[in-house]
């Protein structure tokens, strides 16, 4: 199982990943359609049935925009790999229940296809055969993504 | 075991036990605020969780900041389910109009020293102006404060920077962030908790606190504290550090940051002459009336440049009516501005002054990545207020200080 890998730079704001004027919504369809689509018009189309989205520092940084996680994934993101996430960014995937590893991404170029664990935490290159382990999540939002997100969480637990 | 920083300290008391740096602590809200953009989506994710009754609804407040009024029927159709449920819930409401979250708490004394509050907006930090631990999050984990009264925190470890020396009085505290923005790094801060010190906090007022505490985010901060004398709350002098800076503030000339990232950091020296097409005063940063009275005095009696247009919204309906009061309304009107309702506004790029393919503005707020006022062909430059005003006058970006020195030449 693998999945093909769209890579981006460094830096991608919530902005860039949904407009803010697209946010005002709670179709997720609305949201699907534009996400991306200032840093990559195609990104849709490339993401298919699903894809794995790979970007250097940063990732995610700017407005508390929840929207962000929530576009990525009901657009077909399995999981971002990132060297870094903002904080929010990073709180509100695991949230919403869109796994993310922060690893070494320099090595893995667009268009590759990735297998990852988010179990053992690590992200193999198929194309390349390399093997990246990405640092791994604090017990508790191992917990909440495993759940499915804090919805799930919060269903089955009623408190944290 | 070493003292405790404020943000220890705040987690501390909030979960029960001393909190350790990296330990993960559950903590009671203080005071949660959802707005009309994020607020519904947190609606929504607190009635999947099976929510029927907000916990301590009395600590919850809903803003209509973000699309006032609503520009589109999307935008109403929010509004009105923030404005319901509030209803039902009991919680407090602000309509819009009545300004932006960050401003409107903090005027009316919401957040405290030692208080710990939550908002589904990452300029939520601007409340450590006044000592409260306060952090911005997504709409999920706003429900989860609406299920439970509570959430879970990481907690941060601490980076401590100290001002020294005099600034020219000639500079905004817009301007010494902007430059500690490009020195730190936008992500220089990342998941970290703020201690800013120096002897320069104490000549500056509260909006300047504000400010300050505002733009930690375009570090990536988690929460910050400016640590003047009447703060309410002090670190252990044996706090622990994971950092200290010390910023020299007689290095520090007015400032921009460049398109499209805060960081992206430059003197005005190198950017004076560039054509600009559009004005922006306003936002959480520089909304406030200190900020209208600065350009109110740069403008007084002139006219701004005919190529540009000029957009002020107040960060609230008391600064509004304050500058009414104080007739910097009539005299920006008549030098050529043009005011939106006191709101978010043209920050966030929903309405109230989107500016067009190719245009530069110059703006008093605190985010310049593409596409934030609602165009990604268009780049923003941010800046503080006197210089947004200056470029108004001329059509360039121009020193406020040269602006200075001419008037003075007049007398
Ligand atoms: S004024 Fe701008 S930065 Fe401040 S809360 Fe509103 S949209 Fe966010």
């Amino acid at each position: 199982m693998s999945d093909v890998a769209l890579k981006y730079g460094d830096d991608i704001s919530t902005d860039l990943i949904i407009a803010g004027k697209y946010t005002k919504t709670l179709n997720l369809q609305d949201l699907v359609d534009h996400a991306m689509e200032d840093i990559d018009p195609d990104f849709l189309s490339r993401v298919g049935d699903g894809a794995v989205l790979v970007a250097g520092k940063y990732f995610g940084c700017g407005s508390s925009r929840e929207q962000a996680p929530v576009a990525l994934k009901a657009a077909g993101i399995k999981v971002v790999l990132a060297s870094s996430f903002a904080r929010i960014f990073f709180r509100n995937a695991i949230n919403i229940g869109l796994p993310i590893m922060e690893c070494d991404t320099s090595s893995i170029s667009d268009g590759d296809r990735i297998d990852f664990d988010i179990g053992t935490g690590t992200v193999t290159n198929v194309t390349t055969g390399a093997v990246i382990q990405a640092k791994p999540l604090p017990d508790n939002m191992v917990k909440i993504l495993s759940a499915g997100g804090v919805v799930e969480y919060l269903k089955e637990q009623g408190s944290f | 075991m070493g003292g405790q920083t404020i943000a220890q300290k705040i987690l501390s008391s909030h979960s029960g036990a001393r909190a350790e740096v990296g330990e993960i602590v559950v903590c009671d809200i203080d005071l949660v605020m959802g707005h009309d953009a994020n607020g519904p989506m947190a609606i929504r994710a607190f009635e999947k969780m099976g929510g029927t009754r907000v916990t301590n609804p009395e600590k919850v407040v809903f803003v209509m900041d973000h699309m006032g009024p609503a520009p589109f029927e999307k935008a109403a159709n929010l509004q009105a389910v923030c404005r319901n449920f509030a209803a039902e819930q009991g919680t407090q409401f602000m309509t819009i109009g009545e300004g932006v979250s960050h401003q409107i708490m903090a005027e009316r004394g919401m957040a405290r020293p030692g208080g710990l509050v939550l908002g589904s907006d990452s300029h939520t930090c601007t409340l450590g102006a006044f000592g409260a631990f306060a952090t911005g999050v997504g709409a999920t984990d706003l429900a989860a404060c609406l299920l439970t009264g509570r959430n879970w925190f990481r907690v941060p470890e601490t980076l401590k920077i100290t001002f020294e020396g005099k600034l020219d009085p000639g500079c905004s505290t817009k301007d010494v962030i902007l430059y500690v923005v490009g020195r730190v790094g936008a992500d220089g801060g990342n998941y970290k908790s703020f201690e800013f010190y120096g002897d320069w906090l104490e000549d500056i007022g509260t909006a300047d606190h504000m400010t300050l505490a505002n733009m930690l985010v375009e570090m990536g901060c988690k929460c910050g504290f400016v640590c003047h004398s009447n703060l309410g709350i002090e670190a252990d002098p044996d706090a622990v550090y994971a950092e200290e800076t010390v910023i020299d503030l007689t290095r520090i000339e007015p400032g921009l940051a460049k398109p499209h990232t805060v960081d992206n950091y430059a003197p005005i020296s190198e950017l004076v002459g560039m054509k600009v097409d559009q004005g922006f005063l306003g936002s959480c940063t520089n909304g406030r009336i200190e900020d209208i009275r600065i350009v109110a005095a740069i403008l007084a009696g002139r006219k701004i440049h005919e190529d540009v247009r000029f957009i002020v919204t107040p960060a609230s309906k008391a600064v509004h009516i304050q500058a009414m009061a104080e007739g910097h309304i009539a005299t920006l009107m008549e030098a050529g501005a043009v005011f939106f309702t006191p709101g978010c506004g043209g920050c966030v790029g929903t309405h109230g002054g989107v500016p067009a393919d190719g245009e530069v503005v110059i703006s008093s707020a605190n985010r310049n990545f593409r596409g934030r006022m609602g165009n990604s062909k268009a780049s923003i430059y941010l800046a503080s207020p006197a210089s947004v005003a200056a470029a108004m006058l001329t059509g360039v970006v121009t020193d406020p200080r040269m602006l200075a020195e001419q008037e003075g030449a007049h007398v």
